[in-house]
């Protein structure tokens, strides 16, 4: 078990080690100078050199990258360009919010998705199965956008209900959890349908094998066969989904929180990408890269814990 | 028992363990229903050993899904009843069925890479089944390291941490006898339990099956295509074709002495019966008929090569022809005048 979770942190870190080099890349690829966004196009030679020299521009780009590497391992992310603060802290002070909203999304949609796909599975073409599967399909087909503009429109400005921007007063948890339910709704609820259909079809298929019958011939209470024998087994495919999808729910972040005005990593990279702001974006979208590798990595250390095969192959 | 239903069965009954009368189950298919058993009638005498014989689709799977009531959802029971220590099976809620399961009636099944769930350990498994026992985890843990002991496993205290894919498919053939046998049941069906091990291996599975029965007493229900394995661990033997019982009774009479062209031929089929070196091992022309447009008299005909003019036209009655020895042909029918489906009908309950 040790050793799986040691090479599975090992690939972790060359994923992370190739992403961050990519990343870096593509940023110096979009096209607009950094130094003449920031200047103007009026602005001086020497005022130029002096910018590009701070943000070390001048010099060749595997020396950025190198000293970018270097210094992130010292923790030190470089300083915004308008502001001086160190990009650390920025980033560190945006990804709370962007972390509770994925996570609050993501567990609340497994927990409804998954329930959904055992009663589902466990009523096999009932009216209750069929409604879940039309109610799934439409979850899974709207984009979080959309649900994002909706929700808005109708629970925040119409109903009244939920409030319309901002996270909620920083240490008013009750606030907080208040704003955090429409944004959540927007990210989580394609899921819910996605993780419906998934467990479904995975139980379906484990329902149908030999040792479920086995359990039954010995007389094990139905319920226990299926939430303790079955969907153990059925919810690996999932964890691994859930664990990849961490990917799509900050893609799904970045737009609801420019749609409910609300802080995090999302709303950091757009500002930060169209001020051409080079540090911050690097760090930004680094933590954002952690987060992904951690997320795949946590899901298939959870796969080696749940089945005993994964934890022994080579 | 209730001395309401004892009175209902007749006296002879009352030696068997497992009696099934005039059982008749179809499945609900696109093309119609399909009769996968028509008018089964057996039964399974105490600490008796009885194999059932046939080829693939011939209701052998269906038979004991019915017997311990795990039947596809497509089934539907025509008519009939299962007698289990003489209370009708097919009559019992879900309920009731289940409580019988695993303690008075349990299986081995033919995959025993199937047959253990993958994440959990064989303790874990063991354990559970007990779960009606009001016995510690320690006590239970201890009971089932016993058992594993009893079916030849060494060290079972330690291979009760492991999972399945840790044993070899022969291991877990045994674990799954000492499952099924943990409660000491009075009837273990074992569905081709040694179809997927090698032949090494079926002899020892074999031994130790015949031994453990003797230890506990229970009766044996036991599925086989291997006419070898039937002879040597059996006691009666059930031939089964197309969804019928064509013929049954001692292994001696059926196997010395085949009053069916079936079984006749099956036995000729036999790997183990052929003596002589040949090119082609022999064969039965033709094939199993369309289950969903039966084809009227003999279920057999088409591939008989003993048949005349009645076979195409009548169904043979299931007739005892010399003690327990039993079989449905014209052949074997002396009186030819009046025979003819009476023995079926008298059976129908419902």
């Amino acid at each position: 078990m040790l050793s799986y979770i040691l090479r599975r942190l090992g690939l972790a870190m060359v994923i992370t080690v190739l992403a961050v080099t990519l990343l870096f890349l593509i940023i110096h690829m979009i096209p607009g100078d950094p130094v003449s966004t920031m200047l103007g196009p009026r602005a001086s030679p020497e005022l130029r050199a002096a910018l590009e020299e701070r943000m070390g521009l001048n010099r060749p780009l595997f020396v950025q990258i190198g000293l970018f590497f270097f210094n992130m391992l010292n923790g030190d992310l470089g300083t915004d360009v308008f502001s001086n603060r160190q990009v650390t802290d920025i980033v560190l002070g945006q990804l709370p919010y962007t972390l509770t909203l994925i996570l609050s999304s993501i567990t609340w949609s497994a927990t409804l998705g998954i329930t959904l796909g055992c009663y589902s599975a466990a009523n096999r073409n009932s009216l209750a199965d069929r409604l879940t599967g039309i109610l799934s399909v439409s979850m899974i087909a709207v984009p979080a956008f959309v649900v994002s503009l909706y929700s808005l429109l109708i629970f925040a400005v119409n109903l009244k209900w939920f409030p319309a921007i901002g996270a909620g007063e920083p240490g008013n948890f009750s606030d907080q959890l208040w704003h955090l339910v429409l944004p959540s709704l927007a990210i989580g609820l394609s899921w819910v349908g996605y993780i419906a259909r998934l467990v479904r079809a995975s139980m379906l298929e484990i329902m149908g094998e030999g040792h479920v019958r086995t359990a039954r011939s010995f007389g094990l209470p139905e319920r226990w066969i299926t939430y303790s024998y079955a969907l153990r087994l059925a919810i690996l495919p999932t964890v691994t989904v859930i664990g990849v999808g961490m990917g799509f729910l900050l893609s799904a972040a970045v737009f609801t929180e420019i749609v409910f005005s609300r802080p995090g990593l999302g709303k950091l990279v757009i500002d930060s990408i169209t001020t051409r702001n080079y540090p911050v974006v690097m760090g930004a979208v680094l933590f954002s890269t952690l987060i992904f590798v951690a997320s795949t990595t946590l899901a298939d250390i959870v796969n080696a814990v749940l089945d005993p095969r994964v934890r022994s192959s080579k | 028992m209730p001395d309401l239903l004892q009175s209902e069965v007749l006296p002879e009954t009352s030696d068997n363990v497992l009696d099934i009368r005039d059982l008749s189950i179809n499945y609900g298919t696109p093309r119609g229903e399909l009769q996968a058993l028509r008018h089964v009638s057996m039964s399974i005498g105490k600490k008796k050993i009885v194999g059932i014989v046939g080829e693939s689709g011939c209701g052998k799977s269906t038979l004991i899904s019915a017997i311990i009531r795990l039947m596809a959802s497509n089934a539907t029971v025509q008519s009939g009843e299962i007698l289990f220590k003489d209370q009708d099976l097919l009559g019992l809620k879900e309920k009731q069925m289940r409580a019988l399961r695993g303690i008075d009636i349990s299986m081995v099944f033919q995959d025993p890479m199937q047959t253990h769930n993958p994440v959990l350990t064989i303790g874990r498994q063991m354990v559970d089944i007990q779960y009606r026992d009001k016995l510690s985890k320690a006590n239970k843990k201890k009971r089932a390291a016993g058992m594993l002991a009893l079916v030849g496993i060494p060290d079972p205290e330690a291979r009760l941490n492991q999972y399945p894919y840790e044993f070899s498919g022969g291991m877990r053939q045994r674990i799954a006898i000492a499952m099924a046998l943990m409660a000491k049941p009075d009837l273990l069906i074992a569905d081709e339990p040694t179809t997927a091990l090698d032949a090494t291996l079926e002899v020892q599975i074999i031994k130790r099956l015949e031994e453990l029965q003797d230890e506990i007493g229970c009766s044996i229900l036991f599925i086989s295509h291997h006419l070898g394995v039937i002879a040597e661990l059996c006691d009666e033997v059930v031939v089964m074709y197309a969804g019928e019982v064509i013929e049954q009774g001692s292994v001696r009479d059926v196997f010395h002495n085949p009053a069916h062209p079936y079984t006749a031929a099956l036995l000729k089929c036999d790997p183990g019966h052929i003596k002589e070196k040949t090119r082609n091992l022999p064969t039965i022309p033709g094939e199993v008929p369309d289950l969903v447009d039966l084809p009227s008299g003999c279920i057999y005909q088409q591939r008989c090569t003993k048949g005349f003019a009645r076979c195409q036209s009548e169904r043979p009655a299931f007739r005892q022809i010399n003690g327990s020895h039993g079989v449905a042909c014209h052949l074997t029918e002396t009186d030819l005048s009046k025979e003819t489906s009476q023995q079926n009908e008298e059976g129908i309950t419902s």
